[in-house]
């Protein structure tokens, strides 16, 4: 339960309220992560709060990757920390996406907002072994073109030919010549076939719940549909209670769960 | 869109019907000018826009493959309520709206499924626009405003 400590060896800003930071092991490092796991970050003297891991998870070394948006206390703490900075790292932890399950299937990546950090690794793990998996395709939507993160590495993967990259914005700017509309759009007109399509949906709880729907209606199984919860936490192992959503604790049973599970669970309440 | 309409009435309705090309740049119709016809976009990307003083055209919308653009001939007046123009090199299929109309007047059973196809867009065209509207990826930690 004691947190590992961490310097930070780099900070890129990716949005005017987002930043991605590389970290390195003081002493211990924390045990390799799957994609979609996450940890809990520590930020001294003001708290702890979980964050995904948004690193490429073929990268075999001790360092650590994550995006953090500032919110509040914490997140604006950690988001504003420099290089040499000392935070506190526990975890892995949770159940991830589990690339694997799309292997010989269409990998369907549909990324909301910063719901695209979460997600990166999972790109990043099929670019990385792309013969095993058949299309692979990114729907990403944001507030507007400003706000995406990562927005070199979207420049890249939309060059590329193995992968189709869709993005999307809720409000135009004057030199954006791509697309406005909700990321539901896309997802009712991509040419899919949803027997072969297994899903990965991150973005806030709405979206993700309009892309789930989108995504039955056109026949995709809602077992091969991956969404992951966000729920306050504070232990992060299963022992305090605090991300219970009906019968889950979020950061032990998820944070990655079948829409199959998660559907009629969205609408309830946070404790 | 041809769900429930029968042999008969494909043949009509293809008989309104047919393919267009639009160059990049090129407008489609201008807001507010009489409303005729309906494109089903095959290939491209068409932007809804809407012309704000001080702005120029704001693009509000983005329809591509499989969308339909154009559906203001329906209700009277029949006006465009926003314009319309091709991002990239568009193929579309045109309806003549006029034939459509007459048809679906003279015909119920020709009427009806047009009418639900169309409702079926709209309503589709409506719930994205409410996701949208609830800005959902803003920060939380911002008053909630619309950049618009
Ligand atoms: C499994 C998991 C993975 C996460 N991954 C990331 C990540 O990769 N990057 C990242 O920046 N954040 C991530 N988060 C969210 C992050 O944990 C919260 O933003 C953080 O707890 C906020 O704490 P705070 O003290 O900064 O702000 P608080 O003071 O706790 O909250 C500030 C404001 O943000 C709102 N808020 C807090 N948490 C959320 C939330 N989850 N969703 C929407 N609104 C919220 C609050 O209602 C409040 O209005 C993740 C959360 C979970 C559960
Ligand atoms: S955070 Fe304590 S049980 Fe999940």
């Amino acid at each position: 339960m004691l947190p590992a400590r961490y310097v930070v060896t780099g900070r890129t800003a990716e949005t005017a309220d987002s930043a991605t930071l590389r970290l390195a092991p003081v002493d211990r490092p924390i045990p390799r992560f799957q994609p979609g796991q996450f940890t809990m970050l520590y930020a001294r003297g003001v708290g702890e709060i979980a964050v995904s891991i948004s690193g490429d998870p073929s990268v075999v070394d001790t360092s650590l990757t994550q995006t953090i948006r500032a919110v509040g206390a914490v997140s604006r703490a950690l988001h504003a920390a420099q290089p040499g900075t000392v935070v506190g790292v526990r975890g892995p932890y949770g159940v991830g996406w589990q690339p694997s399950l799309a292997w010989e299937r269409d990998a369907l990546i549909v990324a909301g907002g910063v719901g695209l950090a979460p997600l990166r690794p999972v790109v990043l793990a099929v670019l990385a072994q792309r013969w095993r998996y058949r299309r692979a395709i990114l729907v990403a939507g944001a507030r507007t073109p400003r706000e995406f993160l990562y927005s070199d590495e979207l420049k890249w993967w939309s060059s590329r030919e193995d992968m189709a990259v869709e993005l999307t914005v809720d409000h135009a700017a004057d030199d954006w010549t791509g697309q406005v509309g909700f990321v539901t759009q896309p997802l009712s007109r991509l040419p899919l076939d949803p027997a072969a399509t297994t899903a990965f949906i991150c973005g806030p709880e709405p979206m993700m719940r309009y892309s789930a729907e989108t995504l039955l209606r056109r026949g995709v199984h809602a077992d091969r549909i991956r969404i992951s919860l966000e729920r306050n936490m504070q232990c992060g192992i299963g022992q305090c209670g605090h991300c219970q959503l009906g019968p889950l604790l979020v950061c032990r049973d998820g944070p990655v769960v079948d829409y199959a599970v998660a559907a009629d669970l969205l609408s309830v309440r946070e404790l | 869109m041809l769900s429930g309409l029968s042999p008969t009435h494909i043949a009509v309705l293809s008989g309104a019907a047919k393919e267009v090309t639009f160059a990049a740049g090129e407008r489609l119709f201008h807001e507010g000018a009489p409303a005729r016809g309906c494109w089903l976009v095959q290939r491209g990307c068409v932007a809804v826009d809407a012309a704000i003083p001080g702005r120029g055209p704001v693009v509000v919308q983005t329809v591509g493959p499989g969308e339909v653009v154009g559906w203001s001939w329906l209700i009277t007046p029949a006006k465009w309520h926003f314009g319309a123009i091709s991002v990239t090199p568009t193929v579309a299929v045109e309806l003549d709206t006029d034939q459509l109309r007459a048809f679906a007047e003279h015909d119920p059973s020709f009427g009806y499924p047009i009418a639900v196809a169309m409702l079926t867009m709209v309503l589709d065209r409506l719930q994205t626009t409410r996701a949208r509207l609830l800005d959902l990826y803003r920060n939380p930690a911002d008053v909630p405003t619309s950049p618009l």
